[in-house]
């Protein structure tokens, strides 16, 4: 699974509010649809995303089968310090993604 | 009047322009993307390469741009190098004659060629992540250069194969490709602007289908909608056809990867 993730202004300056966006290359499999054959396809959603800055908790997003294929996600958080945003997800076939990105910081 | 006759034929025989020379039904000054047709969001989403889907694919056919794959070991960087160089303007000469074997090939076909033939690996399904990628990586390379196929030689008798099929009427709905994209553009159709029918931005991601797809799929989303007979993938009229599509799209820049509705 791969992923882009964008931080908007870098470098921000402290206390300055920034918004973090990621797209996530994922089917988003609704479970409602059906093969050739007419066998159901199974529910594939990703279920939950986090996105910790230096660690702490910053996002939490429960995702179910209304979202789109390839989800574009967008938060804001507030720049307190230089580091890095570390995703992750999981989905209904317990599969782990993750994607990091620096954060740039400025006095 | 029967002097006349003979004169008209000779200066028709004298007056044979090569099939570039052509006059195309809609001029280049009215040739207009399909983009052009699109909604502000759609529009937004293609013009930021953060927000454009497409973009993954790119990313991904990167990667596997430098892996080597198949018997032979090689990947494609070995042959071709950097592809921001080598591969700088490659899909705006797609649909081409392959010289080796004297077909016509879309830019999808040339790799599957490559991957089998020089890599020894096996090619890549129509439609698969694999090939989706490595033709979006390529053709991103081109990105605002103007389409530049040649239609002449050994491709003119595929030119002329895609345009009749262009002009055909076909299916239970009884329509030809010109009905609504040359006769019709810029009309709406249920929800829909009908657009010029233009190839110069796949693959495209397509919200509709929530992924990314070539051009073939798109063709077959519109014989499906006429209701005629879906050719299977790598069916050669698509090659003719793709073909007539560049022709007439000739001088709009390459939008790789596009995003459509």
């Amino acid at each position: 699974m791969s992923a882009r993730i964008r931080v908007v202004p870098a470098p921000a300056k402290r206390g300055e509010v920034v918004e973090v966006s990621i797209l996530i290359q994922h089917d988003m499999e609704t479970g409602y649809r059906r093969d050739d054959e007419g066998r159901v396809i199974p529910r594939d959603c990703i279920n939950l995303l986090t996105c910790r800055y230096n660690g702490v908790e910053v996002f939490r997003a429960d995702l179910s089968s209304g979202i789109s294929a390839n989800p574009y996600l967008q938060f804001y958080t507030v720049a307190v310090a230089s580091g890095e945003l570390e995703f992750s997800w999981i989905d209904d076939l317990s599969v782990q993604g993750a994607a990091r990105a620096g954060i740039a910081v400025s006095e | 009047m029967s002097r006349a006759v003979p004169l008209l034929a000779a200066m028709l025989a004298l007056w044979s322009p090569g099939a570039a020379g052509q006059e195309r039904r809609i001029p280049a000054g009215e040739l207009k993307s399909g983009i052009a047709f699109a909604s502000p969001e759609v529009r937004a989403m293609q013009a930021d390469d953060f927000s454009n889907p497409g973009m993954l694919w790119v990313e991904k056919g990167a990667r596997l741009w430098s892996t080597p794959a198949g018997g032979a070991g090689r990947s494609c960087a070995d042959c071709h190098g950097d592809a921001r160089s080598s591969m700088k303007g490659a899909a705006t000469r797609y649909p081409a004659i392959d010289r080796a074997s004297g077909e016509l090939l879309n830019l999808e076909g040339r790799i599957r060629q490559c991957r089998s033939e020089r890599q020894g690996a096996a090619a890549p399904r129509h439609e698969s992540e694999e090939l989706l990628a490595l033709t979006a990586y390529i053709a991103h390379q081109s990105r605002g250069m103007p389409i530049e196929v040649d239609v002449d030689g050994a491709a003119r008798p595929h030119f002329e194969a895609g345009r009749a099929f262009y002009y055909r009427r076909i299916g239970q709905v009884n329509l030809a490709c010109a009905n609504c994209h040359e006769q019709n553009w810029g009309r709406t159709l249920l929800s829909e602007t009908i657009s010029q029918g233009h190839p110069n931005a796949y693959p495209i991601y397509r919200i509709e289908w929530q992924t990314l797809g070539s051009i073939e799929r798109r063709l077959r989303g519109c014989l499906s909608a006429v209701r005629a007979v879906i050719l299977p993938y790598g069916a050669p009229e698509y090659r003719d056809l793709e073909l007539f599509l560049a022709w007439r799209a000739k001088g709009l820049p390459v939008e790789s990867p596009g995003v459509r509705r």
